[in-house]
């Protein structure tokens, strides 16, 4: 199980051919009280860079985008009755979407922690 | 206009209570603290909230019958407010449509007016150069913060006995911590509450005097916005422009008998006519009936699909614990109960037209 992480600030957690993506603290935090997620739905196929939802919080709307090429194959219904888990746990708990890759290879194009650490300093 | 933004007296004290700053209306503000928007609002409206609101304008009127003179720029009946009332209304233009909303308070020899941050550059000539023989003079060296909250009176008045005497939109001048201040009971959060005028050296001071109080916390912007658009009040530049009248705002109420009969103020045409016919369009409280909040710009739609009016505020309530919004509609889609579709990201949501405020207004009348 391997962590990678993103400009736009979301983590891909990948164990085999499928992982999890879900928002950094350090995104959590700077959105500030989170109200709403809109989510895609299963089976919704999407490219890297794509907006794949949307996150309100009560200061403002702001996309997710697609860190890699995939489909979705659950999206977390946890967000839908309860979205103030993404601030509270939002790289456990509070995932976003489970995914399926379509090219594992573009995970290089990532960072580890140590380099999203450096990023966001 | 200068690209770097300015700062208000409690600038450092911003940064010590840990105010995260933004660029707003050319000024570095606090649009949140540590305790983030949601506490904050929730604990402007369970028991007090300061904000720094240095940034308006503050201009004083000072000439004979300056009040008199001053109704031919807005709609508000001023000549006969009595010493230490204030007043809300707004500048409006030749088409009916206004410029800026404002409050005005009699301070005896002279007015004192608070104006929008951002409009500040407009109001000062616009008045300097319709007001014969009123000296027009904006006031740089005070700071403004307001005290909101059902524990105002108490935060307030512990340092300042008069301040309890006041009702609603009564202001007078008063000591606090041996400072000469001036204090208005009034306020854009909904809830009963103080603004207070202070020179600028004395007002990190002061503040801290009122934060002292354990009911008494900062607030930013951002809470000042989500408190304002639950008790349905207009944000300029947003619900009110200079494209939208007063009518069609639902800011009647601000339109005194007298300067419905008489006219005489700028844009009184159109203004009386709406009064008299109606608007063809208002603005009204929009409750989405999902969770998803509405922002301004989104796109309003009857239950056919056909455009009928835009958000012009909007976002997630704290107090309602839901999404909530303000929008122009056509007037025969605007009573409380009608059925409406928001467009939000490409896709209708259901919403309800609702009365406004959406929580109670608690002024101490």
């Amino acid at each position: 199980m391997t962590t990678y992480y993103s400009e736009e600030h979301e983590w891909i957690t990948v164990e085999g051919g499928s992982a999890t993506i879900g928002i950094t603290a350090h995104a959590a935090e700077q959105l500030g009280d989170i109200v709403f997620v809109d989510q895609k739905e299963e089976g919704d196929e999407f490219e890297s860079g794509d907006e794949i939802g949307v996150i309100e919080s009560v200061k403002a709307a702001s996309e997710i985008f697609a860190p890699v090429d995939g489909e979705i194959i659950e999206a977390n219904e946890l967000l839908q009755s309860n979205p103030a888990t993404l601030n509270e746990n939002p790289e456990a708990d509070a995932w976003i979407y489970k995914v399926k890759l379509s090219d594992p290879s573009q995970l290089e194009g990532l960072m580890d922690l140590a380099g999203y650490k450096t990023f966001i300093t | 206009m200068s690209d770097t933004p300015k700062r208000t007296a409690l600038y450092d004290l911003h940064c010590a209570l840990g105010g995260k700053m933004v660029d707003f209306a050319g000024w570095e503000m606090p649009v949140q603290y540590p305790m983030g928007i949601m506490g904050e609002h929730q604990h402007c409206r369970s028991k007090a909230a300061l904000f720094d609101v240095s940034h308006m304008g503050q201009v004083l009127l000072h000439g004979p019958n300056a009040a008199e003179k001053l109704e031919a720029l807005v709609p508000a009946a001023l000549s006969n407010l009595p010493e230490g009332r204030a007043r809300y209304t707004f500048f409006t233009n030749d088409t009916g449509g206004i410029m800026d909303d404002l409050i005005v308070a009699n301070a005896g020899d002279h007015l004192f007016l608070v104006v929008n941050a951002s409009m500040r550059t407009q109001d000062i000539p616009h008045m300097k150069a319709h007001l014969k023989d009123v000296e027009v003079t904006e006031i740089f060296d005070r700071a403004l913060i307001a005290v909101q909250g059902p524990s105002a009176q108490e935060v307030v008045a512990s340092h300042c006995p008069q301040a309890a005497q006041l009702s609603f939109m009564q202001t007078c001048e008063a000591l606090i911590g041996g400072t000469l201040c001036r204090i208005s009971r009034l306020g854009y959060t909904g809830e009963d509450g103080y603004e207070i005028s202070i020179p600028e050296a004395e007002a990190e001071r002061i503040t801290r005097l009122m934060l002292d109080h354990p009911d008494c916390a900062p607030a930013g912007l951002g809470a000042r916005d989500s408190l304002r658009l639950e008790a349905g009040l207009c944000l300029y530049g947003n619900d009110i422009t200079p494209d939208t009248s007063p009518i069609e705002a639902d800011l009647s109420w601000a339109i005194q008998k007298r300067r419905r009969e008489e006219g005489g103020f700028t844009g009184a045409a159109r203004i009386i006519a709406e009064l008299e016919y109606g608007a063809a369009r208002k603005l009204v409280g929009i409750m989405p009936q999902g969770r998803a909040p509405a922002r301004a710009g989104v796109e309003i739609h009857d239950l056919d699909g056909n455009a009928i009016g835009e958000i012009t505020s909007g976002g997630f309530g704290p107090t309602v614990q839901g999404p909530v919004a303000m929008g122009y509609v056509q007037a025969d889609h605007s009573a409380p109960g009608q059925e409406l579709h928001l467009i939000i990201r490409g896709k209708p949501q259901p919403a309800t037209v609702c009365a406004l405020p959406f929580v109670p207004q608690k002024y101490k009348r």
